[in-house]
């Protein structure tokens, strides 16, 4: 086989409860501010999406109404990772260029609904009461906005990125497997250049109520991940997270310098049938990362769910000397888009020298004096799976 | 014996194993009897009222039993089965132990109305707001639903249970996602990352919302008596899909490996080929370029001209538009021979398989090489004379097949294209 290509970050968009694009997100977390709303969707906690103005990025009208929320995030923080890797507007490469994006689905309409459900508890709706109230009350395009491929689809409409287009489902594990198969096709030199990523809406309450099934939401207060042994959970964000990826010979020939290095991404998903099942298979990733020297950090998705954060802790705990850094105390749980935010902000905290400081008084997130030269993106599935990332500095 | 590796030196695909279930039956036999036979899964809808629906047939799959049901479910079953058949087929692993990746498509998850109903029972009151029925989730009475309702809870069991290695791929390109599962295995078995992948594609979502969703966006035919006969591809009164239950299933392996074990060899994987159009959410571009880019991109990939190509299976919604466009693009990339290829819509007969429809119909597909007999395109009565194909209509036709072409082209723009053949190109 011949020797793997070498893949770069080349563009990072990010909009998100702290704010929009790399500047306003990097000074928040600098400042340790924290944007979680505990009133809105009470008794759960929320990270809403900070105002952002999505004519920058979606300039047709008719586009943004074609979609909601979710689609309008990702649609969004896509056009800032083509604008930040300098390919906005580049018919030729985004003509060719390739998308694997995580995905869920879609915003219901929850007045429609509540209003069914009222009717049929009440117990005198006739056969085909639930036909006719969908086949009029819906809007008959939500159905688009739902669809987990069509944030491929609009991204391709709005932006005009053309070449090969895969949506992943399945929750966290989306995250960690479109990076891998992006990274794998470019590295065998099946594929150039990628776009990466995904979008979240935490001001959803029917993701609160799917996730309430498992009584996996946050409730009543806000305290960080690693604080949550007495209040297990995770509190839902809204974030719009992509990443540009390339070989280095196709960024070299069009002369742009990375953020940073994606070394290697591997996934996994364990059965979880016995305790300390979780942290064997973090062991497992972390053996297959290659080594890991000074000047390393480690960036977690960690929920704050359990026993999913108890067994990463372990794992985490044969790194002591190893920063680390909660993805969620900061943003929040955003599902399938937690593990490229995660590779976004290593990639932006590779290229600005410096981790963000602690975030909590728990004692996991220790300081980083100097500046990271490699960073383990870890993402652990508050059901299934497990993921990790090699980020570095490009040599 | 073969070379190992094609003209571009990459590993061999080949098919050693495949399965599928459609409204026609569950199993290889039963699909190619009937498929053979002309004979059409599609029936009035039983499973829910249908008092209020402008289209009130499908392609649903009854005979498999589901309890407690949900489509979730179904499809999961459906998975399930079709999976069992190709393993079986090629004889590869243990039980529970499937030594390669699992690539899946499907249909995207969601709390369906019979849980939502029974929630909004469950809060207890009259007059509810959508919080207090999230309060009512809480609590731990339906765990079983989070797992359940995930989008990763299909792909989360069939790994479980066949034991596939590495985190299970669950996708969507919307129409072409079966196609796409098996360009993944491809691609994978083409980097050497492994010999073997397992890749599946899913579709139950034959629920009330479900056909009002496709209903609302006039994407569905409402010629709803008799039902086997509304599916009508190229013909000229053609007015819309059928939504349709299904599952394919296809172990891949590299030819080396196949042949070092002694597998049967059903078919190679040629070439896959991808493209997005950019023009519009459901329409294609009318230029047809990125549909047209795509089938190219295939043959370039396969290493083959489209003179080689002797049968298309086509994606053949029989949507007005798609029947049309599809005679474009296929006429600007065969030219003349248009005409002459037999060009076949299997949805004739199974109905519109949607995530399943691209794995489903490489699996005919391949069926087609073994048998050298092409299944017709049925309901041929009143053919659409600006659509010039040879559609084999209504009559199966023995043939001497070589290479097939099987297209997929999605909502969302998402175009996949796939060419099989008997003998390595």
């Amino acid at each position: 086989m011949p020797e793997p290509v070498e893949v770069w970050i080349t563009g990072v968009g990010l909009a998100s409860s702290l704010g929009e694009g790399l500047d306003a997100n990097w000074d928040a977390l600098q400042a340790g501010r924290i944007n979680a709303d505990e009133k809105t969707f009470a008794p759960y906690v929320v990270h809403p999406l900070a105002q952002i103005n999505f004519d920058a990025q979606i300039p047709k009208k008719g586009d943004q109404r074609q979609m909601e929320a979710w689609q309008r995030i990702g649609t969004y923080a896509a056009g800032l990772a083509l604008e930040s890797a300098g390919v906005k507007g580049d018919k030729d490469i985004l003509g060719r260029m390739d998308m694997v994006i995580s995905a869920g689905g879609g915003e219901r309409d929850i007045r429609v609904d509540t209003t069914i459900l009222n009717a049929k508890a009440k117990g005198n709706a006739p056969p085909g009461f639930l036909n006719e109230r969908l086949m009029s009350d819906l809007r008959p395009t939500l159905f688009l906005a739902q669809l987990s491929n069509l944030l491929a689809g609009n991204i391709a409409i709005v932006h005009g990125v053309c070449g090969t287009s895969r949506t992943f489902m399945g929750e966290e594990a989306a995250g960690f497997d479109a990076a891998r198969i992006a990274l794998a096709r470019i590295a065998a030199g099946q594929s150039d250049i990628a776009l990466i990523g995904g979008a979240h809406n935490g001001e959803r309450k029917d993701l609160l109520l799917l996730y309430e099934f498992g009584d996996y939401c946050l409730r009543d207060k806000f305290v960080p991940v690693w604080e949550r042994e007495g209040r297990k959970g995770f509190a839902i964000g809204s974030t719009g997270a992509f990443l540009v990826i390339e070989s280095k010979a196709h960024a070299t020939a069009r002369g742009v310098k990375p953020f940073a290095r994606l070394s290697r991404v591997v996934s996994d998903r364990s059965h979880r049938r016995e305790p300390g099942e979780i942290t064997a298979s973090l062991r497992k990733l972390w053996s297959g990362l290659g080594e890991i020297k000074d000047g390393g950090a480690i960036l977690t998705g960690a929920t704050g769910t359990e026993p999913v954060t108890s067994e990463e802790r372990t794992f985490l705990g044969e790194h002591p000397d190893l920063p680390v850094r909660a993805t969620g105390t900061r943003f929040g749980h955003n599902m399938d888009t937690q593990f490229t935010l995660g590779l976004g902000l290593a990639a932006l905290s590779i290229s600005r020298g410096a981790l963000f400081p602690p975030g909590d008084s728990s004692g996991v997130e220790i300081e980083m004096k100097g500046p990271p030269t490699q960073i383990v993106v870890v993402g652990t599935g508050h059901w299934r799976g497990e993921g990790m990332a090699l980020v570095e500095a490009a040599g | 014996m073969r070379a190992p590796r094609d003209k571009f030196g990459r590993p061999v695909v080949v098919v050693t194993g495949m399965g599928m279930v459609t409204s026609l039956g569950a199993g290889k036999t039963d699909n190619w009897a009937k498929l053979t036979a002309g004979e059409s899964g599609i029936r009035t809808l039983t499973r829910f009222p249908i008092e209020g629906l402008k289209t009130t047939m499908a392609g649903t799959i009854d005979f498999i039993p589901v309890e407690p049901f949900t489509s979730v479910g179904l499809s999961e079953r459906l998975a399930e089965l079709a999976i069992e058949e190709a393993i079986a087929q090629a004889g590869i692993g243990r039980k529970g132990d499937f030594p390669g990746p699992l690539f899946l498509a499907v249909p995207p998850v969601e709390i369906e109305w019979p849980q939502r109903e029974e929630l909004g029972r469950a809060v207890g009151i009259t007059d509810f707001s959508y919080d207090d029925l999230v309060s009512a989730a809480g609590g731990g009475k339906f765990v079983g639903y989070h797992h359940r309702f995930v989008m990763g809870s299909v792909a989360d069991y069939i790994s479980a249970t066949f034991g596939t290695k590495g985190s299970p791929i669950s996708l969507s390109t919307a129409c072409a996602s079966g196609a796409t599962a098996i360009q993944l295995g491809v691609e994978a078995i083409r980097r050497g990352e492994t010999d073997v992948a397992l890749c599946a594609g899913t579709e139950a979502s034959v629920n009330q919302e479900g056909l009002v969703r496709f209903s609302l966006l006039s994407a569905l035919s409402t010629q709803n008596d008799p039902p086997q006969a509304a599916s009508k591809p190229f013909s000229k009164n053609r007015d819309g899909f059928v939504m349709a239950e299904g599952a394919g299933a296809l172990v891949l392996e590299s030819y080396e490996a196949a042949v070092a074990r002694g597998a049967p060899i059903l078919g190679i994987v040629a070439g896959c080929g991808e493209l997005t159009d950019s023009f519009h959410r459901t329409r294609s571009s009318p230029d047809g370029k990125p549909i047209i880019g795509c089938m190219l991109k295939t043959l370039v990939d396969a290493g083959m001209t489209p003179e080689q190509i002797d049968h298309i299976n086509a994606h053949g919604t029989a949507t007005p538009e798609n029947d049309k466009m599809e005679y474009q693009t296929t006429s600007t990339v065969f030219g003349e021979r248009a005409k002459q290829i037999p060009v076949t819509s299997n949805k004739s007969m199974v109905g519109h398989t949607i995530s399943a429809a691209g794995a489903v119909e490489a699996v005919i597909s391949l069926l087609t090489l073994e048998h050298q007999r092409i299944p017709p395109t049925i309901n041929y009565e009143i053919p659409d004379p600006t659509i010039q194909f040879d559609v084999v209509g209504n009559k199966a036709r023995d043939a001497k097949v070589t290479a097939v072409m099987s297209n997929s082209f999605g909502f969302g723009g998402q175009n996949a294209s796939l060419i099989l053949t008997r003998e390595p190109a």
